[in-house]
């Protein structure tokens, strides 16, 4: 067990200015998620990647669903935009269309991603969606008390599965890459510095760019599986990843606390939706088209 | 302003109520449109896709209809007109989306062209029976707008309404067809640009800093924040305020979803709009909307013929409902009669504003077919004994 920090910070560093202070709403914080969630990191991740592209942050948009990742978008100091259950990635799609010139990120739940929002994974990824989506998966839902989701390794307890999971999880670096994304990449949230370069890379990849994040929920998925404190899941994971670049995505399945397979997977070029719609176009109507999006076609 | 030439296909045409359709919605300057296949709605689609690549739109055929709704939700965030269409069995699974766009105060234009239901139903046959799902069928408590266009002309310039409530008033707005009128095909007279008034989108004045996505006084519209342009505002379902935070109190809730309801109860008579015939010395109105005012009135020439003094309001709005003409009839009429095709939707409306004051009687109809006109004659006859 590691030991729990009491004291509360000092004046001087409660006075500090917060370093991401401009890509955050500090009007907003503190915000909702426990201690030790793995979303602080991951959303630093996020942010550090914004800093270090030099991304204009007025040409960028944050849309999450629902869940306890669902509430990044409303955090991150971008244009935002807080989805129903399950559809942040149709949203996003549409805002994409619509703004072609913007750099628009899915940042949301393993649950809203892959369970209520898995049909929109699929076709987002096989349109080839110009979107970066970074999806954190804590192997539960947490934000509705902690039951099973489609990523609960089997036997891991749940709210809904007292007595461990019957079913086989997603493998969802191999959903996005069999689906048609551009881009896959998974890590835990302590691998900051590997993460951060990652969301990078997915941001500056033309076309369904996908970063699986496995990050601790210590209220819940540690608590009802008897795993310890937060930290000691965080560590765990850290500890047991295995980071094997290039990995078969039929060999990425998790199981219960065990060896966790890192890296980046997938890194390929191809056409867009968009490029595709001008490409039609182009052949049917000839150099009268003019192609929608312009020179924005493309991030 | 009036619409650009370039997306009006003005002359007179022979078309049906879909095609009309899709053509009001370019001529409204619509420029996404994201869609799935559902009879007998798809023409709508099918023309906005061969119509908008070289007028510089964008369609997409999405997974499904929680997916088509989304998406122009988002795409409405990023500065277009945008539209989506289906029938009953999508427009369920529109719900949940459409509260998104009632409550994130989203324009955009939602086209049922209805079919008999429940479930799968009648795919090819008409019905009327999404009426009271159109007013209450996303969860909360909220007001809409929908329109009910009897001809393809009139397809043609509700859609161009409907795009210019929805973005007057800041909500989804919902073009209420049916089978028969989406697919009865008559001639369309789609006029010169210059002919055609459209609202465009309000955007706040204030400056990026300053300007808030929610900031609303009342019933008063708030006007929409740009998107990229360095506001970096949040848009949420949840309950919020002015800035669009998230608000979880009951005094939060009564600031929005009052506002929601006010915006359109407190403009309720620009929005309405009715036509009346021979209403003036009736002493039986027939109301009725969509394809059921076109059959209607084949039994009132005859009533009329016979020397019944019979009149007709044929609604347009259907949403907001039209509380004061119907409280205003019943004071003087014997009776009043609502002709659609359900078993009883809009009805209950009537029934509620009459308040007792006169007569109600309902000429329903199962669906699949259109009204016989001596169904309703025989109903007209009774009421005026």
């Amino acid at each position: 067990m590691s030991p729990i920090i009491a004291e509360p910070p000092s004046k001087d560093v409660r006075d500090q200015k917060h370093p991401m202070e401009k890509l955050l709403r500090m009007d907003r914080i503190p915000h909702i998620w426990c201690p030790t969630c793995g979303l602080g990191t991951t959303v630093t991740a996020l942010a550090m990647a914004f800093e270090e592209l030099e991304l204009d942050l007025d040409k960028v948009a944050v849309v999450s669903g629902i869940g306890c990742t669902g509430r990044v978008a409303g955090y991150m100091k971008v244009d935002s935009f807080h989805a129903t259950h399950g559809r942040a990635m149709p949203y996003a799609f549409g805002l994409a269309l619509a703004r072609p010139d913007m750099k628009v990120i899915v940042f949301s739940g393993d649950g809203d991603l892959a369970s209520i929002g898995g049909n929109h994974f699929i076709h987002a990824a096989r349109r080839n969606a110009n979107l970066t989506v970074v999806c954190v998966n804590n192997f539960i839902y947490a934000m509705t008390g902690g039951q099973s989701a489609p990523t609960t390794p089997t036997t891991a307890k749940s709210s809904t599965s007292p007595y461990g999971t019957c079913e086989h999880p997603c493998n969802l670096p191999l959903l996005a890459g069999s689906s048609g994304a551009t881009y896959v990449a998974r890590w835990t949230c302590l691998h900051v510095r590997r993460l951060t370069k990652a969301i990078k890379e997915a941001i500056n990849k033309k076309g369904f760019s996908f970063v699986e994040v496995i990050a601790p929920c210590a209220t819940l998925y540690a608590r009802l599986n008897k795993l310890g404190s937060g930290l000691d899941l965080m560590r765990f994971y850290h500890e047991n990843s295995v980071i094997k670049h290039g990995a078969d995505l039929n060999e990425l399945d998790i199981d219960y606390q065990s060896k966790i397979i890192v890296g980046k997977f997938v890194d390929i070029e191809k056409p867009t939706f968009l490029d595709l719609y001008n490409q039609a176009n182009k052949r049917a109507f000839g150099d009268k088209y003019q192609p929608y999006g312009g020179d924005n076609g493309v991030k | 302003m009036q619409a650009d030439p370039k997306n009006v296909l003005t002359g007179s045409h022979y078309l049906d109520g879909n095609h009309a359709c899709a053509e009001g919605a370019l001529a409204a300057g619509c420029k996404f449109f994201a869609g799935y296949p559902l009879t007998p709605s798809t023409e709508i689609a099918e023309r906005v896709a061969r119509r908008f690549p070289m007028l510089g739109g964008i369609f997409v055929q999405m997974e499904d209809e929680l997916a088509s709704i989304t998406a122009i939700l988002g795409a409405s965030w990023g500065g277009k007109k945008t539209m989506t269409c289906t029938s009953g069995p999508g427009f369920s699974l529109m719900m949940e989306n459409f509260g998104l766009g009632i409550m994130t105060e989203t324009p955009f234009v939602l086209v049922n062209v209805q079919r008999g239901g429940p479930s799968t139903g009648l795919p090819t046959l008409p019905g009327q029976a999404d009426i009271m799902q159109a007013r209450w069928g996303s969860h909360g408590d909220y007001e809409v707008i929908a329109l009910a266009p009897d001809s393809p002309q009139e397809c043609f310039e509700f859609t161009i309404d409907a795009f210019n409530l929805s973005e007057k008033y800041r909500m989804p707005v919902l073009l209420m067809t049916d089978e028969c009128v989406g697919h009865m095909t008559e001639r369309v007279v789609i006029p010169e640009a210059d002919q055609i008034e459209l609202v465009e989108r309000r955007y706040t004045k204030k400056k990026p800093g300053e300007g808030w996505p929610f900031e609303h006084n009342g019933s008063d519209i708030p006007p929409m924040l740009p998107i990229g342009e360095g506001y970096r505002f949040h848009v949420t379902g949840l309950t919020h305020d002015y800035r669009g935070y998230p608000v979880i109190d009951a005094e939060a809730q009564k600031w929005k979803v009052e506002h929601l309801m006010d915006k359109v109860r407190k403009h309720a008579d620009e929005i309405i709009r009715y036509e009346q015939e021979g209403v003036e010395d009736a002493e039986v109105v027939v109301m009725a909307y969509g394809i059921s005012s076109r059959v209607v009135r084949r039994a009132i020439d005859q009533a009329r013929a016979e020397g019944i003094k019979v009149g007709l309001v044929k609604l347009i709005t259907i949403w907001p409902f039209a509380e004061k003409l119907v409280a205003e009839l019943s004071a003087k009429v014997k009776s009043l009669v609502m002709v659609e095709l359900n078993m009883g939707q809009l009805y209950y409306e009537m029934e509620r504003c009459a308040r007792g004051r006169c007569k109600t009687t309902l000429v329903g109809h199962t669906g699949g077919a259109v009204h016989k006109p001596e169904v309703i004659y025989a109903a007209i006859k009774e009421a005026a004994q």
